[in-house]
């Protein structure tokens, strides 16, 4: 104790709600992300229904030019850093220690750290509503993000929040390198690896090398917009097409940070529900990292409208459908694997098999977007975001509901209500086609996308209509997830430790895991290893169920700490001061919020995994 | 037709869902094109947009068989696979090479075929036709909200004819466009005559397209442009080649004058209150002078809409109808953000800014009158 600069007790196993400021176990970690993201994407979902209320019919009047302008940026924004991505780090946190075979993560603290530092980041972005949030788009597109354009505070939330989001990413994803480098169990050789933590682990490096470019840019805008630089400012030589560039380097493989853990989620949820091993393993998992290579290539395809040439437009396109070979493999490979299997279709199969039917049609869709001469057409039509609604809704959001079902007894050890969990499939799964698949036919009708009305005269009424009408129906069934997941997190019936019969070591423990995962590291011999052991007879009950309620007892886990949360606390109050730089007090703020972060970051830095004297009173 | 159906009937449900998805394939089908719709990308009236739809036929096909096939596997794997018995365990099958080889080859192969086309088109767009002619070389300049052209004068190849939010091309020749933009990204799209090419500033842009048939072409700004970016369009007038000179001629020529004296005195409130600051009634510049801030003038009277696209002055021959064009003006005048929501007009001018030069009713009756005159 004597080597804390500050004289704070330490916190020692909390319970109740400080338990959860405090604690460093990656489950409740893993739950709090999933929460927290879920209600963002709540966020993100209201947003979304205001935009099409107001595009309901021709000339409405529900929200203002300038309102909507803001309710699309904020939605985009939303949907990929504050929900797709933190919902793929809820089960990132609570999944890869237990298919690995380990008690935590490698840096317990660090992962606290990022998700308070996710939860700073996101509050940060939200709260910009109140004074005008940011209405530039979520790609920011010099030179609307100029202070001669854009002279309000919206931009500077959106730029900063980004950053903070950033470390968050960068922290979560350099850990979950090192954990799942080094903190997998005996025998768990790296092409025994669960399909989900391999495509998380492709994830997390695509993420530690794409963030920084986005932080670059952001800090020459941070610049242009502070300091009066020029990186976009073309009066003075500056170039907007440089933005794009930058922009999309980091945003194109960022679709796949998004919709990579979503394969990996239905990668598991396939086999276990057909009693099959997944088909190829070992080209999935090629697949996987071949579409993280070559998603470096294809970043101008978001720009064959640009004028980059016919030459430049021309090689972007060859890259482009070359990259829709590994994902159709992957495709091929999930029917190879429920093809002759045993197919039960519980709740999460529902949404994995809808996830390869509505992600098919996305991957159509943007094969279309490659061929670049037509794309001179689709470019910022609706067409445009039908495809991206069906990879990423059709595509992430299924795969995480996949998810969210397929695991809820392991992370609530309950069992959800079936029948309420495939109405709730049917609904989402009709509700999204109705929502999306109309917007193909107004984007290739010509309407633009981002418009906040349009004329009576073009004909884009009917299918408008019938998009804002679907909007309804996918409320309904994200009310019933919601009700089913609250409801029976609650009061729901006890869950065995393995209620799918399912094949990977998170099964082989109990629902839920104790706060040590496993009594025993398990010593893997296999792929699937707890489907071999279960076949081969060695299947012995639940390894932790000792009876004698003292299970665990030796094993020593990294103690709670405070210090996470102070620093990430502090870099918001020091992020709030940046974005009003131009008065006395939000120096202030500045000051006092990188004060509070140095604190926790010397205090946190000083403090041993496990305090001496709590050591000893065991 | 009719024994398929009946073999089918074997496996339970299948047909229902075949029905249904077949159905919904067919609606799909049905629905997709509206060629009549204004900016419709299935009617094409020029070589460019004709061939980019070609293209697309290209991928559509490819796409809707690998669709059917694909999804057809997974429906069949759906109903064909499913549990019987809860104890089965079957076959632990890992995988297949030959399988995984076929399944790359044939997409990859696929793909190869249609870049083909692809990268021809490419090719084609961006290269106009050695056959355009200069005079059919015409700038497009974007602002925040609305387009600015200029066409090179005739008489005088040091000058340029300026216009605002309505091109005429000639019909039949290949028009070359060199696109700008003073202010933020925009993009120039005209879907029945070509595809999009976005307006950057300071990075000269380049299109081409030809109208086969005389016309009124819809274009709209499609890069996200800032609050009015959905009010940002504009008409392409394609007409025979002499009309178009003939145009263009009466273009370069100052509007009639007109005797009226509500318009007389019109033309005085549109100096003293400011609006010449933003708004020239000439229209012949020097080459590559700089433009001014608002649309230019001189023939407003005779387009066929105004606030670029956003009220429209003509009947459905194209003619204007002046009782429609003076209301139009009076709709602007009156309250311009509520026809184009953080316009320039509206935030910048002193009429608009300060209540004590506010305009009055006289005063927009008079301007309405000016403006209407300027044919």
């Amino acid at each position: 104790m004597s080597t804390f600069p500050i004289s704070i007790p330490r916190p020692v196993h909390p319970t109740g709600i400080w338990g959860w400021f405090t604690t460093i176990d990656h489950k409740r970690i893993g739950i709090l992300y999933g929460v927290t993201a879920f209600i963002m994407f709540l966020s993100g979902g209201i947003e979304a229904t205001l935009m099409r209320l107001q595009l309901a019919g021709p000339e409405l009047d529900i929200v203002s030019a300038a309102v909507y302008n803001q309710l699309f940026t904020m939605h985009g924004t939303t949907m990929i850093f504050l929900a797709i991505m933190p919902l793929s780090a809820a089960f990132f946190n609570f999944i890869i220690p237990l298919q690995i075979g380990a008690r935590d993560v490698a840096f317990p603290r660090l992962n606290a750290f990022s998700y308070w530092t996710f939860l700073a980041g996101a509050l940060m972005l939200k709260l910009s509503w109140i004074g005008g949030a940011t209405d530039a788009g979520w790609f920011g597109y010099a030179p609307l993000t100029s202070v001669a354009q854009n002279p309000g505070t919206g931009i500077d939330f959106w730029i900063i929040s980004l950053q903070i989001l950033g470390i968050a990413s960068l922290a979560a994803s350099f850990n979950f390198i090192v954990t799942i480098i080094n903190m997998r169990a005996p025998g768990m050789t790296m092409m025994r690896l669960p399909l989900f933590t391999w495509m998380s682990f492709i994830t997390a490096i695509l993420l530690v090398l794409a963030f920084p470019v986005i932080t670059v840019a952001l800090i020459e805008l941070t610049f242009d917009r502070y300091f009066m630089f020029n990186f976009f400012n073309v009066a003075n030589g500056g170039s907007v097409v440089l933005w794009q560039h930058l922009f999309w380097v980091f945003g194109h493989p960022e679709v796949y940070i998004l919709i990579l853990p979503a394969m990996g989620i239905v990668s598991e949820v396939l086999p276990v529900f057909s009693k099959k091993p997944l088909f190829g393993y070992k080209t999935v998992v090629l697949a996987g990292a071949i579409i993280a290579f070559m998603g470096w290539m294809v970043w101008s395809h978001h720009m064959f409208t640009v004028g980059l040439g016919a030459v430049a437009n021309a090689v972007f396109t060859v890259t482009t459908m070359l990259i829709a070979v590994p994902t159709g493999i992957k495709v091929f490979n999930w029917i190879g694997t429920i093809w002759g299997g045993s197919i039960r279709f519980n709740t999460p199969m529902l949404y994995s098999l809808g996830f390869i039917a509505m992600f098919l049609l996305g991957g159509i869709s943007g094969v279309m977007h490659a061929v670049s001469a037509h794309d001179a057409q689709q470019q910022d039509t609706y067409f445009v975001p039908a495809h991206i609604h069906y990879v990423l809704f059709g595509g992430a959001i299924m795969a995480i509901l996949s998810g969210i079902f397929y695991w809820f007894p392991k992370y609530s050890g309950k069992m959800f209500n079936e029948r309420q969990g495939k109405i709730s499939f049917w609904l989402i799964m009709i509700g999204q086609n109705v929502t999306f698949f109309p917007m193909h036919f107004v984007g290739l009708d010509g309407m633009p996308r981002r418009i906040y009305t349009y004329a009576d005269n073009m004909g884009w009424n009917f299918w408008n209509g019938v998009a804002t009408a679907g909007v309804f129906i996918l409320i309904i069934g994200f009310l019933l997830v919601m009700d089913n997941i609250g409801r029976h997190w609650k009061n729901g019936e006890p869950a065995p430790a393995d209620p799918w019969d399912a094949r990977t070591l998170e099964w082989s423990i109990p629902s839920p895991p104790p706060e040590y995962n496993f009594e025993e590291i398990p010593i893997v011999r296999s792929l699937d290893d707890w489907w071999e052991t279960k076949q081969g007879g060695a299947y012995k009950e639940v390894p932790a169920s000792g009876g004698l309620g003292d299970e665990g007892h030796e094993i020593h886990l990294p103690q709670p700490s405070y210090w996470p949360i102070v620093t990430a606390v502090g870099l918001f109050i020091a992020a709030y001061g940046v974005v009003f730089n131009d008065l006395l007090i939000p120096w202030a703020l500045a000051a006092v919020g990188l004060t509070i972060g140095f604190i926790g970051v010397y205090s946190w830095s000083l403090e041993p995994v496990n305090d001496p004297e709590e050591d000893s009173t065991h | 037709m009719h024994s398929s159906n009946t073999k089918l009937i074997r496996f339970n449900k299948i047909p229902k869902t075949a029905f249904l998805l077949s159905l919904a394939l067919l609606t799909l089908l049905l629905t997709a094109c509206y060629p009549d719709h204004n900016q419709s990308t299935f009617d094409p009236r020029g070589p460019v947009a004709a061939k980019q739809l070609e293209v697309f036929w290209w991928i559509w096909w490819g796409g809707f068989i690998v669709f059917v096939l694909v999804e057809a596997a997974l429906i069949y794997a759906i109903f064909k696979f499913r549990v019987k018995n809860e104890s089965d365990i079957p076959v632990q099958t890992h995988g297949s090479h030959k399988l995984e080889i076929i399944w790359t080859a044939i997409p990859a192969l696929l793909l190869i075929i249609l870049m083909v086309p692809t990268i021809q088109t490419l090719f084609y767009m961006y290269e106009a036709p050695k056959t355009t002619k200069p005079e059919h070389t015409l700038e497009a300049i974007g602002h925040q909200w609305w387009f600015e052209f200029r066409y090179p004068d005739p008489t005088n190849s040091e000058k340029e004819i300026v216009t605002a939010n309505e091109v005429y091309i000639p019909v039949g020749y290949p028009v070359a466009i060199n696109l700008e933009s003073v202010d933020v990204i925009h993009s120039f799209w005209v879907p029945k005559l070509a595809g999009k090419t976005d307006m950057v500033p300071s990075e000269g842009n380049f299109m081409w397209f030809e109208a086969d048939e005389p016309g009124e072409y819809y274009g709209q700004c499609a890069e996200y442009c800032g609050t009015s970016h959905a009010n940002m369009k504009f008409k392409v007038v394609a007409v025979p080649e002499p009309d178009f000179k003939s145009w263009l001629q009466a273009q370069s020529n100052p509007a009639l004058e007109s005797s009226d004296p509500l318009v007389q005195e019109g033309t005085g409130v549109f100096k003293s209150a400011g609006c010449t600051g933003c708004h020239s009634t000439k229209t012949v510049v020097n080459k590559g002078s700089k433009g001014r801030v608002g649309p230019n003038l001189a023939h407003v009277g005779s387009r066929r809409d105004l606030a670029a696209g956003m009220l429209k002055n003509s009947d459905e021959n194209g003619s204007v109808n002046d009782a429609l064009l003076q209301k139009n003006l009076r709709t602007w005048l009156e309250n311009p953000a509520e026809v184009k929501p953080g316009n320039l007009m509206s935030s910048g001018a002193q009429v608009y800014t300060d209540p004590d030069k506010k305009l009055t009713e006289e005063q927009i009756s008079q301007l309405v009158h000016y403006l209407s005159s300027l044919k």
